[in-house]
């Protein structure tokens, strides 16, 4: 045994080693996709017996408004997440400087990442109030009327992503702000001899060199958007009348308060394929990258 | 370096230049400001309506201890520490020895299993929202703090070990080889060699890990519902329901919740951010 080892543990060790890992990864997330998918097939209530049902689910869920409604949300969700890497990079040019005190105000910039989105969720929620909020305030001193963001079936999703907007474009600006540092001085100073300067420089010169960073901002900022949960949750609970809801917080309400586990998971999958397309590129940009 | 340093330009450009700076920081602050104003205000000061002035009386002491003597604000809180320790020192553990079976063995299907856990950290909660709540129930650790403990700790292991192998891939074979014709056994490597040597990349994942799992609200929805292992967020989100109109009790309650996480940013910026690029950028 002991000779068999020693001649065989390179071969065996790493195996070992992956098994841990492998085993809760394997169990808490790989196994319950598969079944998700499956239950997805399933009328179930969560605690009786599971009837088969077929594609009835799906048949189901594309004739249902809320469902569109949701999905047409998150497409929001997506387009409008997309302008946190460009306002991040604004914000990094901007506090990309060596003046006293920088190093702070650098962080102080990133805090809205730090905390958590319960927390962004009630400033905000309170930032709208129309009674005492600060955007009535705002709105007040410049003589208009309070607008009620949170109770406007028409301007509630709009709020909610702004309120997400305020810690993706802080976690974007860091990205670009590490990017930065790295930029290549050779580079920057021959395109300054050469004449460039201000925004063809930054097109030309520095957003090129800046390629790794914009990548990984904009598959967090994706998958950020399409993930979004607990600002809805938070702020609104999917309401006025289900206009805020996105695809996330539809499969949560229908399972949760309405017992219906096949159609929640019916919604799942959905959005699980939607990801799997960012996904499958995430990996095939690192495979390639990997295999040089 | 881009832009050109501020230091370089007219002296009128460079005043401006530090005079935005504080005025753009608190207007990007400034719903945070309001908040932890309204933590110090009285409650006659909230009810005069004064939300965003500074505060008549200032309640600091009161409102923060008056928190922690009327909500479960001390148990919510410790759920969390309890909750988020463990999972910080798993993961990372089992992270690190994964990530050198997929950074330093040829083995089979190493990118397909590195592509499984990579892939695995992107994909929706809901996916798993239903299957693992069974499977917590059936484990007998619904609304226990084992059922955010145990999934937390399977789920970050993902993103941890797609940290650890890319951090171990990088480090030299040289001395790994040596030490194997040494006759070293693989245990001793990874104990000897390559934990020292990743100990940079250790606080980095766990101050991240430690920030994902303490915010983390959707799990506490699901797996938890009692006020005894609830964590803060999911119990700050039952006070905001029970106290709604005591807005100076439920901002201390949010500056509560936000202040490990922002404590540890400040004390380990270098790491943290470090973490956050995924390592696709120097930091």
């Amino acid at each position: 045994m002991s000779q068999y080892w020693r001649k065989n543990q390179v071969k065996i060790a790493p195996w070992l080693f992956l098994a841990p890992a492998f085993f809760v990864f394997a169990l808490y997330v790989l196994n319950p996709i598969a079944q998700s998918v499956w239950i997805s097939f399933h009328e179930w209530d969560g605690l009786g017996e599971k009837t088969f049902i077929g594609l009835a689910n799906y048949e189901e869920l594309f004739d249902d408004d809320q469902f569109w409604i949701s999905l047409t949300n998150n497409v929001y969700w997506l387009v409008l997440y997309m302008l946190a890497p460009p306002i991040g990079l604004g914000i990094a040019l901007f506090l990309n400087q060596n003046v006293p005190g920088i190093r702070l105000v650098k962080s102080l910039f990133f805090f809205p990442f730090v905390i958590s989105q319960v927390v962004v969720g009630l400033i905000f929620a309170w930032f709208y109030d129309p009674h005492n909020g600060l955007m009535t305030v705002i709105l007040g001193s410049v003589g208009m009327d309070p607008i009620a963001v949170l109770s406007d079936e028409d301007l509630v999703t709009y709020g909610i992503i702004a309120a997400g907007l305020w810690p993706q474009i802080a976690y974007c600006m860091i990205l670009y702000l590490t990017g930065l540092n790295s930029l290549s001085p050779d580079q920057i100073e021959a395109a300054r001899l050469d004449g460039a300067k201000g925004l063809r420089m930054l097109w030309h010169v520095v957003l090129p060199q800046l390629m790794p960073a914009t990548f990984i901002a904009i598959v967090v900022t994706v998958i950020g958007a399409l993930r979004s949960f607990d600002l809805v949750a938070i702020m609104t609970d999917g309401g006025p009348y289900g206009s805020s809801s996105v695809l996330a917080y539809f499969m949560y309400e229908q399972s949760m308060f309405n017992y219906r586990m096949g159609y929640g998971a019916a919604i799942a999958t959905v959005l699980f394929l939607i990801m799997d397309v960012y996904i499958a590129f995430f990996l095939w940009r690192m495979i390639r990258a990997e295999r040089g | 370096m881009f832009p050109r340093p501020i230091e370089k330009a007219p002296a009128a450009r460079q005043i401006a230049y530090k005079a935005a700076l504080p005025i753009a920081l608190i207007a990007w602050l400034l719903p945070l400001i309001a908040v932890m104003l309204t933590s110090a205000r009285s409650i006659e000061d909230l009810n005069k309506g004064n939300y965003w002035g500074l505060p008549e009386k200032w309640m600091l002491i009161e409102n923060y201890s008056e928190i922690f003597r009327v909500t479960p604000m001390a148990t919510y809180m410790l759920n969390s520490i309890i909750i988020t320790l463990p999972t910080v020192v798993v993961s990372v553990a089992f992270a690190t020895m994964a990530g050198f079976a997929l950074a330093k063995y040829n083995i089979r299907f190493r990118i397909l299993l590195f592509a499984i856990f990579v892939g695995g950290n992107f994909i929706p909660f809901q996916i798993l929202m239903i299957p693992v709540r069974t499977l917590t129930i059936d484990l007998g650790f619904y609304d226990t703090p084992w059922a955010l403990i145990v999934f937390h700790t399977a789920f970050q292991t993902g993103f941890c070990t797609l940290f650890m192998r890319n951090f171990i891939a990088a480090l030299p074979n040289e001395l790994i080889e040596a030490a194997r014709v040494e006759g070293v056994s693989e245990w001793k490597i990874f104990r000897h060699i390559i934990v020292p040597l990743v100990r940079p990349a250790l606080a980095a994942l766990a101050v991240l890990i430690f920030t994902f799992v303490w915010n983390d609200y959707f799990w506490s929805l699901v797996l938890v519902q009692s006020d005894e292992v609830r964590p803060i967020t999911a119990g700050l989100n039952a006070l905001k329901g029970q106290w709604l109109a005591s807005w100076q009790l439920i901002s201390a309650g949010s500056i509560i919740a936000a202040l490990p996480p922002v404590a540890l940013f400040f004390l380990m910026q270098r790491h943290f951010i470090a973490g956050l690029t995924l390592g696709a950028t120097k930091g």
